[in-house]
């Protein structure tokens, strides 16, 4: 019972804080809507026994994603409103259609399909055990790749942003005249 | 115990909610808030499947799709900052340099 009460708190509330995260015209709005949201998140992640991936959540998504989008708004103005495109109601109509065949086509097989647990969930391990037992033995080489990825995306973040850091806007403008 | 399908309901429509913020929004900041709530979407997904089957496998993947979304985020903000430098906006249709 508690379990359905949590669940449907959380549901109501992550559907709420993403809805004013698409429709809000200001971006600063925007931001604070989605950290609620992610937090929320990490709630049903935590409600679905996944304590470590619950955990994750909270520390890259609302510690390092958000905090990321909270410093590269300094560069942005983000106290003017935002222009909107006209929505139409085929818009919406065809993104709800779009969006429920896609999840159909990932999820009819699985729920018709006899899925046998690959790797199965221990009885009586923590969860954060049983996760790095599998990660280090099975996903040893994506957890790896990841790693160089992640080592690259840094890089590459480093040098776009840091680039001409100390010379103004305009005097970049003026180089692209040229 | 709540069934999968719940969870799979919340995820069709996190997932509608971020396709539409994709779809609509015209600010390149948005569009990356609308691509986040796209991925959460996809991992909420996955745990629930993962804890309905009692298999680590859909776990692992939302692991990785966290990891790509840092990566995107790291690399989408930088090119944002250089685009926004240049042209002093972030609007879609500032992108548009061919007139066609």
């Amino acid at each position: 019972m508690i379990e359905l009460i949590a669940f449907y708190t959380f549901a109501i509330l992550i559907i709420i804080s993403f809805v004013i995260v698409v429709t809000s015209k200001n971006a600063l709005y925007s931001m604070s809507a989605l950290a609620s949201g992610m937090i929320l998140i990490s709630g049903l992640f935590f409600l679905l026994n996944a304590d470590f991936l619950g955990a994750v959540q909270l520390i890259v998504y609302t510690g390092a994603v958000i905090a990321l989008y909270a410093f590269a708004m300094i560069f942005f103005d983000t106290a003017r409103d935002i222009k909107e495109s006209k929505s139409s109601k085929l818009i919406f109509i065809l993104t709800g259609f779009s969006s429920v065949l896609l999840v159909l086509i990932m999820t009819v097989p699985l729920a018709t399909g006899n899925v046998e647990a690959l790797y199965p969930i221990h009885e009586g391990v923590g969860n954060s055990q049983d996760v790095g037992m599998v990660l280090f033995t099975k996903y040893l080489i994506p957890f790896e790749v990841t790693a160089v990825m992640l080592l690259v995306a840094m890089i590459g973040g480093i040098i776009m942003a840091g680039k001409k850091m100390d010379e103004g806007i305009t005097e970049l403008k003026e180089e692209l005249k040229q | 115990m709540i069934g999968l399908e719940h969870y799979m309901i919340l995820t069709t429509v996190l997932f509608m909610i971020g396709l539409y913020g994709v779809v609509v929004r015209k600010n390149l900041l948005m569009l990356f808030f609308a691509t986040e709530i796209m991925l959460n979407a996809v991992n909420i997904g996955l745990t629930a499947i993962s804890n309905h089957y009692g298999d680590l496998t859909g776990q692992m993947f939302a692991f990785f799709i966290i990891a790509i979304a840092a990566s995107e985020v790291a690399i989408g903000l930088g090119l944002l900052i250089i685009w926004f430098k240049r042209h002093g906006t972030i609007d879609l249709d500032s992108l548009q340099s061919m007139k066609g």
